[in-house]
């Protein structure tokens, strides 16, 4: 079971101890795999953080735990950030993250049901949330009072899976579900702004009729408090985190780059040292 | 529905999702088992990802559409949400191959038992009457694991006079024949009856019959049963590309000699015109006519069927 320290401050300092070591472990990670997509991971890492230091009611030695909070990551490439997530809060070992895009790993490139912990495989985008949605209905109707977390990033909002799967939750009154998105602004081939544009991105999502807060997606007291706050009108909840792609690595921040290179051994040294700095 | 309104009331995790069809059919079903039903709304990637989330969460669940709807519309939705999971969700089309005819060829359904029985984990169910359809249903439902049911329209004739015994990937022998098999998937099951009621009448050729209402996984026992006839002639309301037939010829193709393998099918083409089913599966050749001098084609050289034509 997630045990945060009493106090505010004692338990965003934690948080914040939990994201460091979230973002060292994913570009390790990265790193040794030469893969991609560490821009994302970084983006995400506080709120991953927040779900799995303190939010998500879950048990590490029971994945299957029926009473259990349901986390889905719908941009399933930043998977690197939920499977350190899952191994440091002890649902397999650390030592596995080596293993990260090896042969005959059980790790692969995006986020894959089997790893203990992980509720869903995904990859292709704009899938998390409609899966999302029906566990939440399921839950619902079972009067299940455990809630239902799916991350999304901004590009994934291109894809109109994602709307009608919006369109669906606020409609069958699924308060017990809350969608967060990772906007850090930049998708695969530019921003989001010059790609397709979301904005405005908020008022979208309050006219389909979801609860909507707006938050800085690292600012880690901020997101515990819109993850955890009560859900307000039989409606679903929206976190619109904004987030920097790269976020915590000077020289990755707000870089597309990152969407693609692995750090190379001299940079891999630089950002541990940043973020071990933090 | 009947089928699956016993099930329901039997069961509470089953559960019915449709994409806003079923219009006149489904609304007692709703009424009765409103925590067991959902209208989806036209949007059918959602109705199958909500599906797999629901079977997450524990449930039987049904997806319900017409046509390529609740199959190609989706498909990645199907492969990567239910069948990359094994997830309990039973897709159900209505309308397989030319049944909605007049409607245009967005409403064909036939390619879907190929685009079907390519994925992992998907079991493929095309039932030959309504008999097969209510045990199929009945099966799928307790089938752990994805399955798809194509069915066809409704009104068709019923070939079992009584209940076969029915198990997913295992054909059923409607009528045993010595000179040539006849296999058959979906609603085709009635025409191949007629085709070997004909054979034996007009050519002598005692035809077995064999409704393989499971596409995948094949009964390749069923197959290789029917090495011991002369010929081996498919029969489906579908593309030539990937049906019944490829299957059929996937199985024969691991064996060391076998039969000649006739394969009545659509053309992989799209509808030429506007019609009805009769209409269109005529043009298609796909009658009792067209099996029929398919099978005396393929037996005149051994001198048995065509015989009688035979100046030998």
């Amino acid at each position: 079971m997630a045990s945060a320290p009493p106090g505010c401050a004692g338990r965003a300092d934690a948080y914040r101890a939990f994201a460091r070591q979230i973002r060292a472990e994913s570009l390790r990670m990265v790193h040794r795999a030469r893969s991609s997509h560490i821009g994302g991971a970084l983006s995400v890492a506080d709120i991953v953080a927040v779900l799995y230091g303190g939010v998500l009611r879950h048990d590490p030695r029971r994945p299957d735990w029926p009473e259990r909070d349901r986390f889905f990551l719908s941009k399933g490439h930043a998977c690197v950030a939920v499977y350190a997530a899952l191994a440091l809060r002890g649902f397999f070992p650390v030592e596995e993250l080596a293993t990260f895009y090896q042969d005959g790993s059980r790790l692969a490139g995006h986020i894959t049901a089997g790893v203990p912990g992980v509720e869903a495989s995904t990859g292709s985008l704009g899938h998390g949330l409609a899966i999302a949605c029906g566990v939440a209905l399921g839950l619902h109707r079972d009067r299940s009072a455990a809630r239902v977390f799916a991350v999304l990033s901004d590009g994934e909002c291109d894809e109109g899976s994602t709307w009608e799967a919006a369109l669906f939750a606020p409609h069958h009154r699924l308060d017990n579900l809350v969608a967060i998105v990772d906007y850090n602004k930049i998708q695969s081939m530019g921003t989001v702004k010059e790609t397709l544009d979301l904005e405005p991105f908020a008022e979208k999502w309050r006219a389909f009729g979801w609860n909507v807060r707006e938050i800085d997606g690292h600012d880690v007291s901020a997101i515990e408090a819109a993850l955890s706050a009560p859900p307000e009108g039989g409606r679903p909840t929206c976190a619109i985190a904004h987030t920097v792609k790269g976020r915590g690595v000077s020289f990755m921040e707000g870089r597309l780059l990152w969407h693609y290179r692995p750090p190379s051994d001299e940079e891999l040294v630089r950002a541990l040292e940043e973020i071990a700095g933090a | 529905m009947r089928a699956l309104t016993g099930l329901a009331a039997r069961d509470p995790r089953v559960t019915f999702l449709t994409g806003d069809l079923g219009f006149s059919f489904v609304e007692a079903f709703a009424a009765r088992f409103p925590d067991q039903y959902v209208n989806i709304g036209v949007a059918e990637q959602n109705m199958a990802g909500v599906a797999a989330g629901l079977a997450l969460a524990g449930r039987v669940v049904f997806t319900y559409s017409i046509g390529n709807f609740p199959t190609l519309r989706c498909l990645e939705q199907v492969r990567n949400d239910i069948c990359y999971h094994r997830l309990n969700v039973k897709i159900v089309a209505v309308g397989g191959g030319y049944a909605y005819g007049a409607l245009g060829a967005s409403h064909h359904a036939t390619e879907d038992l190929a685009v079907m029985r390519a994925l992992p984990e998907m079991t493929v169910v095309a039932p030959g009457d309504p008999v097969e359809a209510e045990l199929a249903t009945r099966a799928i439902a307790a089938h752990v694991g994805p399955c798809y049911l194509r069915l066809a329209k409704s009104g068709e004739p019923i070939v079992h006079a009584a209940p076969p015994d029915f198990a997913i990937g295992r054909a059923i022998t409607i009528r045993p024949g010595r000179d040539c098999t006849l296999i058959s998937t979906g609603a085709m099951l009635p025409a191949a009856a007629a085709a070997a009621a004909e054979l034996g009448r007009a050519h002598r050729v005692d035809a077995r019959v064999v409704s393989m209402h499971t596409v995948a996984p094949l009964d390749a026992a069923a197959v290789r049963a029917a090495c011991d006839t002369a010929a081996i002639v498919t029969i489906e309301e579908h593309s030539a590309t990937g049906g019944l037939g490829s299957a059929v010829a996937e199985v024969l193709a691991g064996l060391r000699g076998h039969p000649p393998l006739h394969r009545v099918a659509l053309p992989a083409a799209f509808a030429p015109a506007a019609g009805s089913q009769a209409y269109l599966l005529e043009r298609a050749g796909l009658t009792t006519r067209a099996i029929v001098d398919g099978v005396a084609a393929l037996l005149a050289p051994a001198g048995r069927g065509a015989s009688a034509a035979d100046p030998a």
